[in-house]
């Protein structure tokens, strides 16, 4: 099953994100905790992108597909035209680095990682892809 | 969004943090803290039982303070925190870095230790 959402980038935005990947994910057997988290990781995502990638322009927009795929997991594309970012390229700092340098950004990507089973970065022509990936028995 | 409030008790801060704290509202939570620990407060309650979400944004706000806690002889605890919220914190494992409390009694207990 699919389900398909566009938002500005706005950080604003970030809580209808939120509502709709928890809404989307609602009803396939998955524990609030592991809703949770994928919420948390789509969160990232597109905060990410929103901030570093359209510096927050309200006319700037992206799109989230959920790709529910029954017994095998949950996958997530975040569609852009900003500039290109490939996560996986993203050398993130230590949480012992952040601390000793007392940097308040800096984690989203490592919970990302952290969450996530798969990531791939995709760009064809001006469209990226961030392609999420979350093994998971879904219904 | 986020509902934050302080209040000063007895030479006790809280800081009551609600609703959700993500890019768009984690400078608000920034700010309460920062004046709690610059405007020279020891112990600092934060009371988050009315948290529903936190993101990174949020988590970078009290890592950023780790070291100013430690080195002004701050005593700042986090209780309240739901199944969810805690979560969060426990991905990084900052639930080892941060003194974390289950309820408000064991946060005001850990205030008084000498």
């Amino acid at each position: 099953m699919k389900y398909k959402y566009t938002a500005s980038c706005s950080k604003d935005q970030l809580k209808g994100i939120r509502s709709f990947v928890n809404e989307s994910l609602n009803n396939h057997g998955l524990s609030d905790i592991d809703i949770s988290t994928l919420v948390l990781a789509i969160d990232e995502v597109c905060a990410n992108l929103m901030i570093h990638s359209h510096h927050c322009n309200p006319s700037h927009h992206l799109d989230l597909i959920i790709n529910v795929q029954t017994n095998k997991g949950i996958g997530f594309d975040i569609i852009d035209q900003g500039i290109g970012f490939d996560i996986n390229s993203y050398s993130e700092p230590s949480v012992n680095d952040l601390i000793e340098r007392k940097r308040k950004g800096g984690i989203g990507l490592i919970l990302v990682k952290k969450i996530m089973d798969d990531i791939q970065f995709v760009k064809i022509n001006n469209k990226n892809t961030c392609k999420l990936f979350k093994k998971l028995c879904v219904k | 969004m986020i509902h934050i409030e302080s209040i000063l008790n007895d030479g006790v801060k809280t800081i009551r943090v609600g609703g959700d704290v993500d890019a768009s509202s984690s400078i608000q939570l920034d700010t309460e803290i920062k004046s709690a620990i610059e405007g020279g407060d020891k112990k600092i309650l934060v009371d988050c039982s009315k948290l529903n979400y936190i993101s990174s944004a949020g988590l970078g706000v009290f890592m950023s303070y780790i070291q100013d806690i430690e080195a002004n002889n701050v005593k700042l605890v986090i209780f309240g925190l739901n199944e969810k919220v805690l979560n969060v914190f426990e991905i990084l494992g900052l639930n080892q870095l941060l003194k974390i409390e289950n309820s408000t009694e064991a946060a005001k207990a850990y205030l008084n230790e000498i």
